[in-house]
């Protein structure tokens, strides 16, 4: 049982993510009247970037090459540590959203390095802006870790986000969902922090960072950037969709038929709104922790 | 119903710090006017029965705080042709922390409350303490003239967030009353607004201090 | 027979200066003897510990001292004391070997000598103020250390920054050593003696036991550098040699830690209010300190504001601890304390290794701006991969050592929500998000330092001319590494030596070891293995890829601008800038910008700066203001002997008419 579902899990956490970067595509495409690319896009990207030659400029040592790699092998050890369904994840113990939280700030570390490394102002522009915006997200995920923990009385993120008690602390639980929802757009580089499709370097935080990259660097980067999606994605549908039922044929499917809706959701909200400006964003991002904040102290009063 | 409650004053106080956070005017007239819709129907969930009274305030409240309170505040935006409060005397994020640290505040204190034994629990008061405070805060920070008159809106959402306890002690009246004054003070500020603008070619209150001997 | 080791260690520590004093100031024999006799005092002093942790052998040895009443040569090891001797005599030991190249006698014949002479002292002083057991001895020994810190931030007395942080720091000092004074003065007011033995139930009102405290905060805390007490810390740490640096921020800060967790284990029963202060203090110095880093742009005044912020992590998790004891949960206790304990080590290593990093590439460019630097990664490998271990280590991420104290404090913070509802220590849950904070400020500060001093390209002839440092000082860093490597990926090695530290810490705990046992430390060090695994099979991915396909070198990509200079980097300042901005109601960040007119402005140039805004705006301003209200005293110094004559006469006269009570 332990290790079909492991396997699932295994299997799914790989295999899904770039095809959530597709449904979002697709979703601004109808938006706009476009037919846009075919939903599996993402994946042919991975596999032509994997074959492709690549160009290294001749400033960058070795650190240049361990940002993707450390950016990939950390966000792939973060999705064995979020639950999907149920309370299970295959690498279970108390603390183990420390780590995951953590993970992350390793990869953003050599991400933002391998940006340094290239000696170019466009590409640390991208870098300070990163670190700098994780600042702010940082906190405002901790704070929702908080009320999930003082609701469920566990420190392991399996228990936490195992039955959130929407009936009895609706509210807090809403704050937070609302707080990781701009975490997710944050993190992960979306409109309105960041755009993905711009072309103007001056502009972007996480694209800019990785301009000097190409071929299977470049391909590990988009892929870690989608598993990184995978997690906040999880998050929040463990969060938003709390229904465990005995049968793991149904838990799945819902649980799938969530991480696509909100990958609807972010493409929803990256049609509907513009990027903010730059100096508007450390607003959005305290407004964020403000309302977690407001989750625990609801709880706490 | 308790939740309900709870949502929706939640709701109200994230609309506060959305229209502290904002420099659009645009936006803070929609989340001022989103408050007034949400505060509107609270006295549904406060109240067990509110009879027709209760029912005319509101869909009086609903009409006036949500609909002709801010069309009327677009209007004398657009004759006033501006869009943005760009330098409020305090930033947005400390905007933002003071009505942060403010509701905090009304938290602990409204804890400390001599309240009726059915309110204890509710959100209903530091809601209202916290609402008070972040119109004030928009009232003394902000320079153009309708991020005031906004601040004024907030501030008196704020007291009726409060008088929603004593519904049932309220007169029909007084609370009438108080909806017309808030009307005729908005329609007031409007004129005044157009005024400005149109002596100063800018709605800056700053400028009023020209007016002085 | 562990005190008598580290007693001899000691003592050659304190002497291991001395020789060099008798021989030529030309000569480099006098820096090797003295290496040698600090490698035979690490030497003892570490084998005492280890006596002391595998027999548990410890005979307190107490010899009367009949100068002053009450004093006494009372020396003992316990739990606590062992766990901060050991990066006493570490650091030290790796601080003089790394001395052999960084301050060549043939190089500083003018200070080397004295250099070594107090150092050794300094070493000395630290592990007597350790395992003191008696307050005379233990300020004795105090000042010792104090005093030794102060020639050896003034090493290079002859620039004038040196001798202006000298100042400052021997004022700050003193300061402490004052109230150092009235804590065991009113120490000795409850218990009646100067021993240092835990006072009873009873033996002092809470107001008295408050009082202590308070001195205690005050007196150890500006040692330590916690926020608004760390005035002397960011110039002396800046401006010593970076050896000593390494050994007094990886160490004589500690000192300060120490002095909190020895007095707080004396006092019985702690009020919340004194864990909530300690947490409070820790949160603001941690978010501050890190915050003041990010500001600044000399390499070694950034590690010394971030030693502001680890402190800030370690008096987090004293705080923790103590709100456990007043709450009585023994698993708070454990983790806060554990997690403090252990991160006195991890700082203390990856601190050294940072500053012995940056000495290096001092040593190398002359230069301590991180705006002049650049690319050093090229030319000095070593250097910068030792430098990016610790720089990883003290964002606390994982596999490195930082992780695991963050982890415990963080798993005591959570818990103290978990496990029963509504508890007082509740709030100090509150502190966890702030950690994170400082975590991720943690991780925006280091790769500004990082990719400025060693990525891109080199910014000035200095950095361009760099050359790797020689084996005397890349050995130290490596052992270094090594131990960051070890903590962060067998934390359970050093669980059972944290539990002898929390239970002499506090003495009503009878299960520290199965609590600490029950922290996932075992998860931590599989975690870690994975992901060092996980590394090295993406690397060979990428390897593969890489040797499958062709590869080109190329131009960095400049967005089509076709002549790009070193000079356009983007350069710390600039890094720092949003985030400096985010903070500049505290950090109050000085401009100087310049007017750009005309059609073709002339070339000029952009300023900014951090100063610190407690020295600059509260502590040097009362001190201005002082020595105008104490200049009206100047009226009576007349200069002439028949006035000063005069006051004598007028003196006596008055104690002749005053009646006492």
């Amino acid at each position: 049982m332990d290790i079909t579902h492991n396997a699932v899990h295994i299997i799914l956490a790989f295999s899904m993510p770039p095809l959530l970067l597709g449904v979002i595509a697709k979703t601004k495409a109808v938006f706009a009247g476009r037919v846009g690319p075919p939903v599996l896009q993402a994946y042919y990207d991975l596999a032509k970037l994997f074959r492709k030659g690549s160009v290294f400029s001749t400033t960058t040592t070795w650190v240049f090459r361990a940002g993707p790699v450390v950016g990939l092998v950390t966000a792939g050890l973060a999705v064995l540590l979020v639950p999907l369904v149920h309370d299970k994840t295959p690498i279970p113990f108390t603390g183990d959203f420390i780590l995951l939280a953590y993970l992350f700030g390793l990869g953003r570390f050599f991400t933002a390095s391998a940006a340094l490394d290239t000696g170019s102002a466009f590409e640390g522009m991208g870098a300070a802006r990163e670190v700098t915006f994780a600042c702010l997200a940082e906190p405002a995920l901790f704070l929702g870790l908080l009320v999930l923990a003082k609701l469920s009385g566990s420190l392991s993120l399996a228990t936490m986000l195992a039955k959130p008690d929407w009936v009895n602390a609706g509210a807090s639980l809403a704050l937070v969902l609302l707080s990781w929802f701009i975490v997710l757009l944050a993190e992960n580089s979306r409109i309105p922090f960041d755009d993905p499709n711009t072309h103007l370097e001056l502009t972007m935080i996480h694209e800019v960072m990785v301009l000097d990259h190409s071929g299977p660097a470049l391909g590990m980067i988009l892929y870690g950037a989608a598993l990184k999606f995978f997690v906040f994605g999880a998050l929040i549908v463990r969060l938003a969709i709390p229904v465990a039922t005995d049968y793991p044929w149904l838990d799945w499917p819902i649980f799938v038929g969530g991480m696509l809706a909100v990958a609807v959701a972010v493409g929803v909200v990256e049609s509907t709104m513009a990027r903010l400006r730059l100096t508007h964003v450390p607003i959005l991002l305290v407004a964020a922790c403000l309302l977690s904040a407001f989750g625990i102290i609801l709880l706490m009063r | 119903m308790a939740q309900v409650l709870d949502t929706l004053v939640i709701i109200a106080l994230a609309l506060n710090f959305f229209a502290l956070g904002v420099s659009r005017i645009r936006s803070v007239i929609n989340a001022v006017a989103a408050q007034g819709i949400v505060l509107g129907v609270l006295p549904f969930f406060v109240h067990q029965e509110i009879g027709v009274r209760g029912v005319a305030l509101v869909v009086a409240t609903i009409a006036i705080k949500g609909f002709v309170i801010p069309l009327f505040l677009i209007h004398a935006m657009r004759e006033a042709n501006i869009q943005h409060e760009v330098t409020p005397f305090i930033n947005y994020m400390s905007s933002l922390l003071l009505g942060a640290v403010g509701t905090g505040l009304a938290l602990v204190f409204s804890g400390t409350l001599p309240l009726a034994k059915e309110h204890e629990g509710l959100l209903l008061v530091p809601a209202s303490l916290s609402t008070v405070w972040v119109g004030f805060l928009m009232l003394t920070t902000r320079k153009k003239a309708i991020m005031q008159v906004l601040g004024y809106l907030l501030l008196e959402n704020g007291i009726f967030l409060f008088g929603l306890l004593l519904l049932e002690a309220m007169p029909f009246l007084v609370e009438i009353g108080i909806l017309l004054d808030l009307f005729t003070g908005v329609f007031v500020m409007g004129i005044i607004i157009h005024h400005i603008s149109r002596e100063f070619a800018s709605m800056s209150t700053e400028h009023l201090t020209e007016l002085k001997d | 027979m562990s005190e008598v080791l580290v007693l001899l260690g000691t003592t050659l520590a304190a002497s291991s200066g001395i020789p060099g004093l008798f021989l030529g100031r030309r000569t480099p024999a006098g820096q090797w003897l003295a290496t040698l006799l600090t490698v035979a005092a690490a030497g003892f002093g570490l084998s005492g510990v280890g006596v002391f942790w595998a027999w548990g052998d410890s005979r307190p040895i107490d010899v009367p001292w009949p100068i002053v009443s009450g004093a006494a040569f009372a020396v003992a090891v316990d739990g606590l004391s062992a766990l901060f001797l050991v990066p006493v005599f570490l650091i030290s030991l790796l601080g003089s070997v790394y001395g052999l190249g960084y301050w060549k006698q043939s190089e500083h014949p003018e200070n080397g000598r004295k250099l070594r002479l107090f150092y050794g002292l300094l070493t000395a002083g630290m592990a007597l103020v350790v395992v003191a057991r008696n307050g005379i001895l233990f300020l004795a020994a105090w000042e010792v250390m104090a005093l030794a810190a102060f020639f050896l931030v003034t090493t290079e007395d002859h620039q004038r920054p040196a001798r202006e942080a000298g100042w400052i720091y021997l004022v700050a000092t003193h300061t402490a050593t004052l109230v150092l004074f009235a804590l065991f003065a009113l120490l000795h007011a409850a218990s009646h003696s100067f021993a240092l033995v835990p006072l009873k139930d009873g033996a002092a009102t809470p107001g008295m036991l408050t009082a202590i405290f308070v001195c205690a905060l005050v007196g150890f805390g500006v040692k330590a550098g916690i926020m608004p007490l760390h005035v002397w810390l960011p110039s002396a740490h800046a401006i010593a040699p970076s050896h000593v640096s390494a050994l007094m921020s990886g160490v004589i800060i500690k000192m300060g830690v120490y002095g909190l967790f020895r007095v707080t284990s004396l006092l019985p029963n702690p009020p919340l209010a004194w864990g909530g202060t300690l947490l409070g203090l820790g949160v603001v110095s941690g978010i501050l300190g890190v915050a003041f880093a990010i500001g600044q742009h000399d390499l070694k005044r950034l590690l010394a504001y971030h030693s502001i912020e680890n402190i800030g992590i370690i008096i987090m998790g004293l705080g923790l601890a103590l709100l456990g004891r007043s709450v009585g949960r023994a698993d708070l206790v454990v983790l806060g304390a554990a997690g403090g304990l252990l991160h006195v080590w991890n700082h203390a290593l990856f601190k050294a290794l940072l500053f012995l990093g940056a000495g290096s590439v001092i040593h190398a460019t002359h230069t301590r701006e991180i705006d002049h630097l650049g690319g050093l990664s090229r030319r000095m490998p070593y250097t910068a991969f030792c430098f990016l271990v610790g720089a990883v280590a003290i964002c606390g991420l994982p596999p490195l050592n930082g992780f695991v104290s963050e982890f415990l404090v963080y798993l005591g913070l959570f818990g103290s929500l978990t496990r029963d509802k509504g508890s007082a220590a509740a709030g100090a849950a509150l502190a966890a998000p702030a950690l994170a904070l400082i975590g991720a400020l943690a991780v925006a500060c280091f790769v500004k330092v990082y990719g400025a001093v060693f990525l891109g390209t080199a910014r000035s002839p200095h950095a361009d001319d760099a050359h790797e440092s020689g084996p005397s000082m890349i050995a130290p860093m490596g052992v270094l590494v090594a131990c960051c490597l070890v903590i962060g990926l067998a934390p359970g090695w050093v669980a059972p030596l944290l539990a002898q530290g929390v239970s002499a810490w506090d003495r009503s705990l009878d299960n520290a070891g199965a609590e600490l046992a029950a922290a996932p430390l075992g998860w931590v060090s599989l975690m870690g293995l994975v992901l060092l695994a996980g590394l090295l099979l993406g690397g060979g991915l990428l390897w593969c890829c890489l040797r499958r396909s062709d590869v080109a070198r190329g131009a960095t990509w400049g967005c089509g601008y076709v002549a790009p200079t070193a000079r356009m980097q983007y350069t710390s300042s600039s890094f720092a800038q949003m985030l400096v901005g985010l903070f500049a109601r505290v950090l109050l960040p000085r401009t100087r910008r310049p007017a750009v007119v005309g059609l073709f402005p002339q070339g000029t140039a952009f300023h900014s700066d951090v100063p610190d805004t407690v020295l600059d705006r509260a502590v040097l301003p009362a001190f201005r203001s002082g020595a105008w209200l104490f200049s009206w005293f100047r009226v009576f110094q007349q200069g002439s002997i028949q006035t000063y004559i005069l006051y004598i006469f007028l003196a006596l006269i008055a104690l002749l008419l005053w009646r006492g009570p």
